[in-house]
């Protein structure tokens, strides 16, 4: 994937940076590269990081105000006339808000728009439960035709952005608000549609999306101080999964713990579930959000209290292991 | 427009209603500035409104906030929680000064935007707009089902309204003949992007009104007398919802803040609190 100058300012791991400003990055340099593409936002262009895009191409670029359907809806026409059309707001908005619009006008009949939504999850902090998505995967991974990504990082989402915006059809791309750990290098290349395997271990697999690789990695780390010898799983792309790499992982340690700042139903755990029970059964364990919505908080603080961190990915998959262990 | 028979307030009165106003923003700034988060310019904008109204009209009971007979006030702008939630305070719903503090705090029942069964006194859930507008629709529908007097008030952004769900709720409060509805538009010209002019352009948002078959009225929405007023207006009407178009300035009311768009989703420095709670002095 053939970044631009946007990719150069992301730094390099060790850092933290927002996935949204890598996605205002991209959706610049890809802007300046292909004049067709246009981008939508509904109000929120300063939050979402397209600002940029639209101060340097007014004429691409169009503020529906606070109307997420009609966004959408403009969205949709706007692509059947041969462009890729980005339209971006805040996660809740940019799913639940308009679930039937994209359903009917994007998803069903293949419309070229990439839906990029910001601050999903918890994460969102202080706005409360009215802001913090967590059912947006489930809701879009529900939706035939629809691609559903969640990158890890900024360099991941810089290269995610491109590839939707360079692949035809419709796509959705969820980032949070807040800045996260700089997980990959500039010499990073993301291959479309494959896990990606960025730990190897025997004992367990560690299946996480989004901010919840990074917690993957401290539990990876955790769990090896207890002599267990976990494999760690970026799922970027939740949909089209890839039933093969998940497949293979369950073989090599049968056992799954998949983590996402998500409802744990119907999201990524759900995913992998159901493609193992029919290929593999395997035990798992879930970490995600139970049947709760979120509330008003400290980002790190929300984690906590809602079993998120790398401690509740390392406890479940100790208890995991010791399971099976017994059961030998 | 025809006026009802308005009872004018008095200069005691009056200075009362400005001690409270003056006293609500120093608390919203206070609890913005405690959480590092919030929404000051919208709550500034609105503070004058909400104040008179749970000040002279609303018709409720802080000790038994279930009362059903009670009026209810929807705040369909949701990220205005912080003018509510002084508002419900000054009303005497709450009297913990701690509680005001830990607004976005975990565990707080000042959730960052408005959650009913949070806090007492909040009668819907809102945040995502345009849905609390449509909610007291509903409610007006209910409590006339019931038989009761209660009046149904609610506030909106004016950048709300390019919510289609504004306008079907519209249609409906003035299908039904909903006039024990009284909506108030705080129309401070911003929304997040930038003027609503630049944004997305809401025309004669009161001939919007008017044409969907509302009551209309225009005031100017820091002036205590036309607020009463306007609102009297809507209580007395018959037979068709009231709209009170309130010409407003966001952050009104610190030197700073008025009229500006800065101050939309961002909590005041400590120096910037600092100098704003001068300005604001005045008695507890
Ligand atoms: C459905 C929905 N879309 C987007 C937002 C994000 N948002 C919060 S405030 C706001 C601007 C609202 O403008 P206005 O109603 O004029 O409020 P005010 O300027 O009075 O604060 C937006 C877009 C939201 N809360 N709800």
């Amino acid at each position: 994937m053939s970044g631009g100058a946007g990719a150069a300012a992301i730094p390099r791991p060790g850092a933290t940076f927002g996935n949204r400003v890598a996605f205002g990055l991209a959706l610049l340099d890809e802007g300046r590269r292909n004049e067709r593409i246009v981008a939508l936002n509904a109000d929120l262009s300063g939050s979402t990081k397209t600002s940029t895009f639209a101060k340097e191409f007014p004429h691409r670029f169009f503020n529906a105000g606070v109307a997420e359907c009609n966004m959408m809806g403009m969205a949709a026409g706007l692509s059947t006339t041969g462009r890729p059309v980005v339209a971006s707001t805040f996660a809740v908005f940019a799913t639940a808000q308009v679930l039937n619009v994209i359903r009917q006008s994007i998803a069903y009949p293949r419309n070229n728009v990439k839906i990029v939504a910001t601050h999903a999850g918890i994460t969102v902090g202080g706005d409360g439960a009215t802001h913090q998505i967590c059912e947006d995967i489930a809701l879009m991974r529900v939706l035939p035709h629809l691609r559903v990504y969640v990158p890890a990082d900024a360099q991941q989402t810089y290269q995610v952005i491109l590839h939707v915006l360079r692949t035809d059809g419709p796509a959705y791309v969820r980032m949070g608000r807040i800045d996260t750990p700089v997980i990959f290098d500039h010499d990073y290349r993301y291959v479309p549609d494959r896990v990606e395997v960025l730990a190897d271990g025997d004992d367990v697999t560690l299946a996480c999306c989004g901010l919840l690789v990074e917690e993957g990695r401290k539990a990876v780390t955790l769990l090896a101080d207890s002599g267990i010898s976990a494999q760690l799983l970026n799922v970027h792309t939740i949909k089209p999964l890839d039933v093969a790499g998940i497949e293979s992982a369950a073989r090599r340690t049968g056992r799954v713990v998949s983590a996402e700042e998500h409802v744990v139903a119907g999201g990524l755990g759900s995913a992998i579930a159901e493609t193992l029970a029919q290929r593999y059964p395997t035990p798992q364990r879930f970490i995600g959000l139970r049947d709760h919505f979120g509330e008003s908080g400290e980002p790190s603080d929300l984690m906590v209290a809602f079993h998120l961190t790398a401690a509740d990915i390392a406890t479940s998959a100790s208890a995991l292991v010791a399971e099976r262990d017994a059961r030998t | 427009m025809p006026r009802a028979q308005v009872t004018p307030i008095d200069s005691v009165q009056r200075e009362e209603l400005e001690r409270i106003c003056t006293r609500a923003r120093r608390r919203i700034l206070r609890m913005i500035h405690a959480a590092g988060s919030g929404h000051p310019g919208g709550s500034f904008s609105a503070i004058d409104i909400i104040t008179v109204l749970y000040q002279r009209y609303l018709r409720f009971r802080p000790a038994e906030p279930q009362w059903p007979a009670r009026d209810r006030f929807v705040l369909s702008k949701g990220h205005g929680a912080p003018a509510l939630y002084a508002a419900l305070f000054e009303a005497g719903y709450y009297d913990d000064e701690e509680v005001l503090l830990s607004l976005r705090k975990m565990g707080s029942p000042l959730q960052g935007h408005p959650v009913m069964g949070k806090l007492p006194g909040v009668e819907m859930t809102t945040g995502s707009l345009g849905q609390g507008f449509s909610a007291a629709v509903g409610m007006a529908l209910g409590v006339r089902l019931d038989g009761l007097e209660s009046r149904i008030f609610t506030l909106l952004g004016d950048g709300e309204c390019d919510e289609g769900i504004v306008w079907e709720a519209a249609m409906a409060a003035a299908h039904y003949k909903l006039d024990n509805l009284v909506a108030v538009i705080d129309h401070n010209r911003f929304q997040i992007d930038g003027p609503n002019a630049t944004i997305m352009d809401l025309g004669d948002l009161a001939a919007k009104f008017a044409a969907f078959g509302w009551a209309t009225t225009e005031i100017d929405g820091h002036d205590l007398d036309q607020i009463c007023e306007a609102l009297e207006w809507g209580i007395a009407l018959q037979g068709r919802p009231a709209m009170i178009v309130a010409h407003t300035k966001k952050g009104h009311g610190v030197s700073f803040m008025d009229d500006s768009n800065k101050f939309h989703g961002i909590a005041p420095t400590d120096a910037e609190l600092a100098v704003a709670l001068k300005e604001l002095e005045g008695p507890e």
